[in-house]
Order: C-alpha cells, then sequence, then structure tokens
C-alpha cells in the first residue's frame, strides 16, 4: 500500500516536473527529448490506472511517432537558422 | 503546406505580451486549474453508469475487450469520422510533385546501389518484420485484451520510419498503390456500413453473429490506413528537410 502509494506520487510528481522543465528547456532539442520522456512517463500512469489500451496507444503514437515528427521538424528548423542567418 | 510556418525567438514571443497580461494569464489558468481539480474532488464518486452498460451488452458486441467493443461496435460512427479526419489530413500533407521516375512505381522502392552500414543492415531486416509482427499482434488481441487498430498502425508506421531514417527505401506516395493503401481504411469502414444499412435497416448496428468478424475486417483495414497515413506525415516532413539540403551541396 505504502509503496504503491509512493509510486504514484513519484509519478505523479514527475510528470508535473517533466512538463515545466520542457515547456522551459531553452534549447528545442533538449525540449522535444523531454517531451518524449513525459509521454514515457505518461504511459506509466496510464498502466497504473489499469487502461492498458490507452497505456500502449500513448507509447506508440505520443511518445514514439509524435518525438520521431518533432526531432525532423527541429532538423528543418535548424536547417532554416542556418541558411539565414539572423539580420 | 507548412513551408509557411516560422518559428518566433523567444524575445519576439515575449514582446508581443505586457508582462501585466502574462501574469493575469497565469493567474486565470491556475484558478481554472485548481477548480477544476476541487469540483472533481467535490462531486464525489461518478456512477459508473456507460461502464456497467457496455459490460452488460459485452456479449452481443462480438469481442471481449471492452474498449474495443465501445470504440468499434457502441460508438463506432465516432471511430468511422476519426478515420476520414486522417484521411482528410492525409490529402493535406499529400505531396503535389509528380512521379520523377518514369517506369518502376512500385510503393516502396529500394535504392539498389546505396549500400547500407551492415550493423544497420542487419538490425533492419530484424527490426522492421518484428514490428510488423507486433502490430499484426496488436490488432489481433484488441479483440480480447488491450490493444487495437491504433496502437498496430502506429507501431507498423514506426517499422516504415526506421526504414525511412536508414534512408536506402523511399515511399512514393504518388503511386496508386499508396492511394489505395491511405484510403482503405475509410472504404471498407463505409462499405462495411452501407452493406449493414441494407440489411439490417440500421447503419453501423451489426448483427451479433457477423459483429466479431465485421469489426476484424474494419480493423484491418483501418490498420493499414493509420500506419500509411502516419509514416505519410513523417516520410513528407522528412522530404522537406532533406530537399533544400541536397540543393545546396
Amino acid at each position: 500500500m505504502l509503496i504503491e502509494m509512493l509510486i504514484d506520487l513519484t509519478l505523479a510528481c514527475g510528470v508535473v516536473l517533466l512538463s515545466c522543465l520542457s515547456l522551459s528547456a531553452q534549447r528545442v532539442f533538449t525540449a522535444i527529448v523531454l517531451y518524449v520522456s513525459l509521454g514515457l512517463l505518461t504511459t506509466m500512469i496510464w498502466a497504473r490506472l489499469n487502461a492498458w489500451d490507452v497505456a500502449i496507444a500513448e507509447a506508440a503514437i505520443g511518445a514514439g511517432l509524435t518525438g520521431a515528427l518533432l526531432l525532423v521538424a527541429w532538423r528543418r528548423l535548424c536547417d532554416e537558422t542556418a541558411a539565414q542567418p539572423e539580420a | 503546406m507548412f513551408t509557411k510556418l516560422e518559428f518566433r525567438k523567444r524575445e519576439a514571443n515575449r514582446r508581443e505580451l505586457p508582462p501585466f497580461a502574462v501574469y493575469a494569464l497565469g493567474f486565470v489558468v491556475i484558478v481554472l486549474s485548481v477548480a477544476l481539480m476541487f469540483s472533481v474532488v467535490v462531486s464525489g464518486k461518478a456512477a459508473p453508469k456507460l461502464a456497467g452498460l457496455a459490460a452488460e451488452k459485452l456479449e452481443a458486441s462480438g469481442v471481449e475487450n471492452p474498449v474495443t467493443a465501445v470504440l468499434l461496435n457502441f460508438r463506432s460512427y465516432d471511430t468511422l469520422l476519426e478515420i476520414a479526419v486522417l484521411l482528410i489530413v492525409a490529402i493535406a500533407v499529400l505531396p503535389a510533385r509528380s512521379s520523377n521516375a518514369a517506369g518502376v512505381a512500385h510503393f516502396c522502392s529500394a535504392d539498389k546501389q546505396d549500400v547500407l552500414n551492415p550493423v544497420l543492415a542487419a538490425l533492419l531486416r530484424w527490426l522492421v518484420p518484428l514490428a510488423i509482427l507486433v502490430g499484426g499482434y496488436l490488432l489481433w488481441t484488441g479483440a480480447y485484451s488491450p490493444g487495437g487498430a491504433f496502437q498496430a498502425g502506429a507501431v507498423i508506421a514506426g517499422a516504415g520510419v526506421a526504414l525511412s531514417l536508414a534512408g536506402r527505401h523511399e515511399f512514393l506516395w504518388h503511386t496508386t498503390a499508396a492511394r489505395i493503401v491511405i484510403n482503405l481504411g475509410l472504404f471498407v469502414f463505409i462499405a462495411v456500413a452501407l452493406s449493414n444499412a441494407l440489411l439490417t435497416g440500421t447503419t453501423l448496428q451489426y448483427p451479433v453473429d457477423y459483429a466479431g468478424m465485421l469489426i476484424l475486417v474494419v480493423e484491418i483495414a483501418a490498420t493499414v490506413s493509420i500506419a500509411a497515413i502516419l509514416l505519410l506525415l513523417f516520410t513528407e516532413l522528412k522530404a522537406m528537410v532533406d530537399a533544400p539540403r541536397e540543393g545546396r551541396q
């Protein structure tokens, strides 16, 4: 009981902490990595809530594919800033 | 379509709102969040009405997993519209360029001259079939336990992302095969709905005896389309990144 409570509290605090870190990250890449970690932590929370369907969807779409899309978009941002140096 | 999107710098963002407005907005958001949390605590335990209803009628749905039963039988209209929304997204990002490789028009074509790193090639040889197998398993197991079309589609799209990132394979979205794959999910869903309308008089109300089979057919088609559309999103974004790079070099 106590251990379960401890796990849940850690997960809840971790999600809030990760979302704050992800939003306030100075570099875009750091923000993306933190966002993907946030997705994985959310997956664990859904699993703790016994919502396995949502957990699988969150892991596959929320953390996996969204992460890949964000990373490709990040590469495009890098290209644009490299091509057009700030005036 | 997304070429006009610009990434604004933090400073530019900050300058648009006066500091007072930022703090006021933050305050409103915090008050609303606390009120929302408070309302959940105050309202107590909600009567599990819908969950009970779904569990009660589970036998008539043709599947044993309540989530799948709700998604593809009791509320299948929602799922139908979801797949339609995905298709609209796919149409929005479909490449406008026409085929430059005349003659060969396979959906997934490999550049034979491009030699992959042997370690990467060996990894892909295992990873891609494994991902497709896991996708198929998630699809099949969706009838009994957690899983389903969206999850399976996402895992299979992941296999495509790995292939695309390795750089040897290219997905040609202007081919007829690609168009068929993208449209298959919605097409089969609508076909099932219409044939149901003719047989039972109500769209999407499956006859109890065939419900399980119909759900499986719809889910297989939906999985194929979802995987293709998610992969399309990735490869098109990647193509936009690669195109200016090749032009500059």
